[in-house]
């Protein structure tokens, strides 16, 4: 947990330090005026963090400052220091001067002496160039030298007097560790600590034969201070303290805009695709298609155009191109264009901070817009598992600062225990969109099955669907479920080519017997017209008789008639009309 | 060594300090009685002349810079061990 989220108020009485992070956790810097102690092993980057506290004063707050040097000459620190790019050759005219007070190796020591020959040089000094701020270096050195605890007690508060008397803002550094030698010289720097008003403990210790650096506020007398241990690494430019978010930043920029993620059927799944600034962790087992899956998102990216760093802890960048050239995703032609830069850091050596801060910087240089990093567990080994959380939950914090689209892929061990829900780095909390690739052993095969496990702000498909990768791309397919079962690969097949032959074979049936319906229908048919042929000929038939019978009647009526007539025995019956001849 | 040769001393002060003033009385009482007419001391007041500690990289005091005979040597403290004065001034053989 971050103790210090809120805002550490900034305030006039300090001098700030121009260490990125270190400002932040100090709100400021050091005490301005005061004195600070710097407690350190050996290589802990004292002597940097102070002559970095004077390039920045000299530089950028217009206070000149003195450097004592008691341990290592001020040549060599200056040829050291040289790596850091702070010119000091031209600071050192004017705002910046060394006092080379390394005690000889052939000095002969008799009787007691004390420090007040180098206050009244640097009295002189101080006055001559205005200075404002002034480090001693090592002092536990010249310490070393004294007889007794008494008298180094009585130099240290010399030493702290005349700072004070002449509002120096001071550092003074000075070795702590845990071997012999140097336990003689805590007990007075016990003190001191008590003394100061701010004290600084860092520590460099190595885990697994992986070096940390951690830096410590232990004291800041009338100042909150994030209280925690923060990581550090001396970079490029000096020193960098890692805070996980700088106090009274603006959050970033939210945005509504998709970015595809590579695969088509997947940005369907998500509703569209990623978030773009969003971070997205892939995580599976080795072998689910995590590398190619974030290859295809930087290929999309690409191919919009955007600035693109692929970093693999995995493999060669050479054979990340090569590897997924094979299911179709190609990189080369973006790596030679130079959209796409790919980094390989595949046997991790150093800190998963460092790492970070290398990421950063290059990602910066590079312009990045998309990020992936294959895998961000590679942080997990070797000696970083205490740190690597933190660097994961910054990595993430800095992406979103910037807007960058993250994709980190994460290794699941598979013969750990640990279910879906235990990401090794616990980042899948911080991530946006998580997904989730398995294997499924199903018939003696392994399939692999995609499925998402979150995506915040987006509707996203429940369902898992199948991987499949060919040499022409990366594609989604439904995976067979019904009544409960899900299937894929060859049982997939197999159960959608049984169905299909089913669904076949009850066409043919259902064809064939249209056939005969069809066919039974044309005979009704004909049937029916043959009738409808023989009725026509009987009511013509019928007709005929009709006619034939009542001619004939007619016939006989009128021969009936004309017969009567013809005899003329009966009169002529009125009424009785002679039926027409 | 020659036992004439001349030694010529600057003994760095710190104003009246309680250290410092005991160095530059055991200097004088160490070269009446070690070094009788062959001995310069001079004596830089760090306060008055910080420039000069300065310059001679002088910053615990009292410091006794022995410059001639060569090399420069440099003693710190108040030089109470007489003994470890004069093995650095390399008289100790002839002492014992």
């Amino acid at each position: 947990m971050k103790s210090t989220r809120s805002p550490i108020v900034k305030s006039a009485a300090k001098a700030p330090t121009g260490i990125a992070g270190f400002d932040e956790i100090t709100g400021g810097g050091l005490p301005h005026g005061r004195t600070t102690l710097l407690v350190g092993g050996p290589g802990s980057g004292k002597t940097v963090l102070a002559l970095q506290f004077l390039v920045h004063g000299a530089q950028e707050c217009k206070e000149p400052g003195i450097f004592v040097a008691f341990e290592e000459s001020s040549k060599r620190i200056v040829a050291n220091a040289e790596s850091f790019g702070w010119k000091l050759a031209a600071l050192q005219k004017k705002n910046l001067y060394f006092m080379d007070a390394q005690p000889l190796p052939d000095l002969i020591q008799s009787g007691d002496f004390d420090l007040g020959g180098m206050l009244a040089a640097l009295e002189a000094q101080t006055r001559t160039m205005k200075a404002r701020r002034i480090v001693f270096d090592a002092l536990d050195v010249v310490l070393a030298l004294l007889p007794d605890p008494a008298t180094k007690r009585r130099e240290i508060y010399r030493l702290h007097e005349w700072l004070l008397a002449h509002d120096l803002t001071g550092i003074i550094t000075a070795k702590a560790g845990g071997d012999e030698a140097s336990s003689i010289i805590e007990q007075p720097f016990g003190f001191m600590q008590f003394m100061v008003d701010c004290a600084v403990i860092l520590n460099h210790s190595v885990a697994l034969g992986v070096s940390h650096r951690n830096l410590r506020v232990q004291k800041y007398r009338g100042s909150a201070f994030d209280e925690n241990e923060s990581p550090f690494l001396i970079g490029n430019s000096g020193l960098e303290v890692a805070v996980a978010r700088t106090p009274g930043r603006v959050d970033a920029k939210v945005s509504n805009e998709r970015v595809s993620s590579g695969v088509e059927r997947l940005d369907t799944m998500l509703g569209g695709g990623y978030y773009r600034g969003a971070s997205v962790l892939i995580t599976g087992f080795s072998g689910t298609a995590k590398t190619t899956l974030s290859g295809a998102f930087a290929e999309a990216a690409c191919r919009r155009g955007e600035r693109t760093m692929f970093v693999s802890f995995d493999s060669d960048c050479t054979e990340v191109i090569r590897n997924l050239a094979s299911v179709g995703i190609r990189l080369d032609p973006y790596v030679k264009n130079g959209c796409l830069r790919m980094i390989s850091a595949r046997s991790i050596a150093g800190s998963a901070e460092t790492y970070l801060v290398r990421i950063k910087t290059l990602a910066q240089e590079h312009g990045a817009r998309c990020l992936v990093i294959d895998p961000v567990s590679a942080w997990y080994k070797s000696g970083n598992d205490l740190t690597a959380q933190g660097v994961a939950d910054r990595l993430i914090d800095w992406s979103k600062g910037g807007g960058i689209t993250l994709v980190c892929t994460s290794l699941l061990d598979e013969m750990s225990n640990r279910a879906e829900s235990g990401s090794p780095l616990q980042i899948s909390a911080l991530a946006d969109t998580w997904i989730h690739l398995n294997y499924l052993v199903q018939a003696g095969e392994r399939n692999r099955g995609l499925s998402i496990v979150k995506s915040r702000g987006t509707a996203h498909s429940n369902q898992v669907r199948e991987l499949i990768l060919s040499d022409t791309g990366v594609t989604l397919t439904d995976t067979y479920t019904a009544g409960g079962e899900v299937l894929m690969g060859t049982l997939r097949w197999e159960k959608e080519r049984a169905e299909r032959v089913a669904h076949e074979a009850a066409e043919a049936a259902a064809k064939l017997k249209r056939v005969r319906l069809d066919a039974e229908e044309a005979e009704l048919e004909v049937r029916l017209k043959s009738l409808q042929t023989e009725l026509v000929a009987k009511q013509v038939e019928k007709a005929l008789l009709v006619r034939s019978t009542q001619s004939h009647e007619g016939e006989l009526s009128r021969g009936r008639t004309q017969m009567q007539e013809l005899r003329g025995a009966d009169a002529a019956i009125p009424g009785k009309k002679v039926s027409p001849s | 060594m020659s036992r004439r040769a001349m030694f010529k001393f600057r003994l760095f002060v710190a104003g009246d300090a309680p250290n410092s003033a005991q160095a530059i009385a055991n200097l004088a009482a160490f070269c009446r009685a070690h070094l009788p007419d062959r001995y310069e001391i001079e004596v830089v007041d760090v306060f008055r002349e910080p420039k000069r500690a300065l310059a001679e990289g002088i910053f615990m005091t009292p410091t006794l810079v022995v410059l001639t005979p060569p090399p420069v040597r440099r003693i710190v403290g108040t030089l109470s061990h007489t003994q470890t004065v004069l093995q650095a001034l390399g008289l100790l053989d002839i002492a014992a």
